[in-house]
């Protein structure tokens, strides 16, 4: 991450990571956890799902665990779960 | 790429899901999903036992929401889904109640109902998926359509005004008003949560877009629509629902417009006839 | 204290006597709106459910009384509205949902003249077929319909009995008549009311199907809360109560509806039968008019005709067999209804090829005894 002002206390703070579930088959392909990532940690797969659309993937592990797109997906698709430090 | 799904398989909702009904009648880009999810995240947050919530809907895609959650739920009759939660509610008090349907269901067939439980503070919960159509019969025009939105049944445009709905909530004395969007996924959550810990009538409206068939028409798509309730929505807690019209030109106000405490219908009946008057005199007597 | 049941002899009109008999059955909501002739009842038993732990309320119009009913009945109470004409109506489509929910409840029809606002104060019995074929689709219902206020009182009764034996609403087929006249009624000792409730489920709760017919063809029914999770849906619905939108799940659900009350017409159906032995022409009739229709048997006999009287008690299911079984020996029929032919309909396809007549009237009176001897006499 990156801060304009480091703080001081920098070095002590552990950031909560989390990473990503996806059940993929459940996807229909809205994009919206694509769209309001605030990490902009998804993206559409190439591959299709046994319904035929494009479920999210993870792009660059950058997840904070928020359980935003958990929250907002409409077909219980997507959640996360805390990563080990 | 880590092997996901098997650090935890399981959804966290799906417990409050009717697993073997998923994948839902929901379009793609449908929001009914969405705050139905906050929903469930909200009775999930409250800690209360499953078997105290009920859930009832109407007619109508978010009608269907009652037959998704894996508690006692009710898909009745159009716009009867409040009489119905009323019935519950009377004769199992410790219960919660959820209406959870749609603007068509429990506005224009079924308006009189919501005013009526909103006038006696009928202790439940009301959540209005309100996507400004009748997505299930293939959008025709409905008593929240924009002024000029097209639809099926109006191609050149709505020539009637929509209800202000926190208005029309507060106006009938409902006693808890709120309004988001489904794209405040966190704040509608919290709040269904809150509405649920309310006593007396609680109402949430939940804007939702229908790309299939408001977005269709109106040439949004519905990530366009999220894009609106990003940019052009204020939250502003207390606000005057007389200025919560939807006019996405001059900002839409979410929030929570409103919680007063007030007895409830339970409450005043239990005072007013719950002990037995032991010398009342039946008229036949 | 109130008592729960008011054991005693009473002078009270119909309307009250059903309230009492809701009562005494166990009714424990009540969800009405105010309407001529039937208004009565909501207002004598909102002063007594509160006695008995109850709740009564009165909702915005009869469409949310009835829904409230149904609503009140899944959290495993009895429960009832009371109505008339216009606010039956009203009730119609919610009638369907409590039949395909198989929900057991119990409206009440004080019948007042017809069509629309009609006559608020006048009796009548010409909701007789909306009351069968009212809501949309295809269903059996039962009905009752009483003579007296007594009948009022155990009518009502019965009708929660079969209500919760069948998992289906029960209607009480009155009328402003017999709902606003006074006479005496007997009401037992609390121990000789045979009441009904609705079998609970039992097993294993993950295993649970809704709808799952028991022996007599009827789902035990859970309340909420009970840990079941139910899913009710107005939609088609499989035993286990989800909605499938298949041919054949129509068709399994439509002959587990119509089976369980079908299959137990012997237990349901309940006719009086009045000097019928010898007799050559059968008066069929029900509720008011067929008080009248005992003197018209009596004067009847006096002048030579052998006349006999046939008091359907339960009008829905129709007694098909026992109008067959009649129309073998006898010579014709005469149905003596406040309307111009709806039961009398029933009774000749049944009577066919014996001639069944119908001594009707447009509403607003009841049928004078004369009348039916006349219809009687020209006919035979
Ligand atoms: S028609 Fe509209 S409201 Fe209905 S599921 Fe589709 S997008 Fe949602």
């Amino acid at each position: 991450m990156k801060y304009w002002r480091v703080p001081l206390d920098s070095e002590d703070v552990q950031v909560i990571r989390g990473t990503v579930c996806i059940l993929k088959d459940r996807c229909k392909g809205c994009g919206y956890c694509i769209e309001y990532c605030p990490r902009k940690n998804l993206e559409f797969s190439k591959e299709f799902n046994a319904k035929g659309y494009h479920p999210p993937a993870v792009k660059n592990e950058d997840c904070l665990n928020c359980h935003y797109c958990e929250l907002l997906c409409p077909e219980f698709a997507i959640f996360t779960v805390e990563a080990p430090i | 790429m880590k092997n996901r799904p098997e650090i935890q398989p399981t959804h966290p909702l799906e417990d409050l899901v009717r697993m073997d009904r998923i994948p839902h009648i929901w379009c793609s880009g449908c929001g009914t999903g969405s705050i139905f999810s906050s929903c469930l995240t909200a009775i999930k947050q409250t800690g209360i036992p499953y078997n105290k919530f009920s859930m009832v809907s109407g007619i109508g895609c978010s009608g269907r929401g009652a037959g998704y959650i894996n508690i006692d739920s009710f898909h009745t009759t159009h716009g009867r889904a409040i009489p119905f939660a009323t019935g519950i509610k009377m004769a199992k008090p410790e219960l919660n109640v959820i209406v959870f349907s749609g603007d068509g269901d429990l506005f224009a067939i079924g308006g009189n109902h919501f005013i009526h439980a909103a006038r006696r503070n009928m202790d439940i919960t009301v959540i209005c998926v309100n996507n400004l159509t009748y997505g299930m019969t293939g959008g025709q025009v409905a008593a929240t359509t924009p002024h000029r939105a097209k639809s099926s049944t109006t191609t050149a445009g709505n020539p009637e005004t929509p209800f202000n709905l926190p208005l029309l909530a507060y106006a009938s004395g409902a006693t808890y008003v709120a309004r988001w969007t489904m794209l405040h996924a966190r704040d509608l959550a919290d709040s269904i949560e809150e509405a649920i810990r309310h006593k007396g009538f609680s109402f949430i409206e939940a804007l939702s877009p229908c790309p299939v068939n408001f977005g269709r028409r109106n040439k949004e798509k519905s990530l366009d629509t999220l894009k609106k309730y990003y940019e052009k929505t204020i939250i502003r807690n207390g606000a005057n629902p007389a200025e919560a019209d939807i006019d996405f030109n001059k900002g839409v106000i979410l929030g929570k417009f409103l919680q007063i405490s007030k007895p409830t219908h339970d409450e005043m009946y239990k005072k007013m006839y719950g002990q037995s008057k032991p010398n009342e005199e039946l008229k036949t007597s | 204290m109130k008592p729960q049941i008011l054991t005693g002899t009473h002078f009270i009109n119909g309307d009250e006597a059903c309230a009492e008999g809701a009562i005494a059955a166990g009714c424990r909501f009540f969800g009405g709106y105010p309407i001529t002739p039937a208004t009565e009842v909501a207002e004598h038993i909102s002063v007594r459910l509160p006695h008995v732990g109850g709740v009564f309320i009165q909702m915005e119009d009869e469409i949310a009384a009835m829904t409230s009913i149904l609503g009140a009945a899944w959290t495993g109470i009895k429960t009832m509205t009371a109505t008339s004409g216009p606010g039956f109506s009203l009730m119609m489509e919610t009638v369907g949902l409590a039949i395909v929910t198989e929900t057991p409840c119990v409206v009440v029809n004080v019948q007042r003249g017809g069509p629309s606002t009609g006559l608020p104060t006048h009796g009548a019995q010409a909701d007789m077929m909306q009351v069968r074929w009212g809501s949309h689709g295809d269903y059996e219902i039962i009905a009752l319909a009483p003579s007296s206020p007594q009948e009022m009182f155990d009518l009502t009764i019965i009708a929660f009995n079969l209500s919760e034996t069948y998992r289906t609403p029960v209607f009480i087929m009155s009328d402003e008549i017999v709902g606003h006249m006074s006479e005496k009624v007997v009401i037992p000792e609390a121990s000789k009311i045979k009441t009904l409730s609705r079998p609970k489920p039992t097993g294993r709760k993950d295993k649970f199907k809704l709808y799952k017919p028991g022996p007599n063809g009827v789902a035990p029914m859970p309340a909420i809360g009970d840990g079941y999770n139910v899913h009710v849906t107005g939609l088609t619905h499989n035993e286990k109560g989800y909605p499938v939108m298949s041919v054949d799940t129509q068709k399994e659900m439509m002959h587990r509806l119509l089976g369980k009350i079908r299959n137990n017409l012997d237990d349901i159906i309940m006719t009086e039968e009045y000097l019928l032995d010898d007799a050559e022409f059968v008066i069929v009739s029900y509720g008011v008019s067929a008080r009248t229709s005992y003197t018209a048997v009596e004067e009847a006999r006096a002048m030579g005709i052998k006349a006999g009287l046939l008091r359907l008690i339960t009008v829905w299911p129709f007694p098909d067999d026992k109008i067959r079984e009649l129309a073998k020996r006898v010579k014709g029929f005469v149905t003596v209804e406040i309307n111009m032919g709806q039961i009398a309909r029933e009774v000749e396809r049944c009577a066919a090829p014996t001639p069944a007549y119908l001594a009707g009237h447009p509403g607003g009176s009841i049928i004078p005894p004369d009348d039916v001897l006349k219809i009687l006499k020209e006919a035979f």
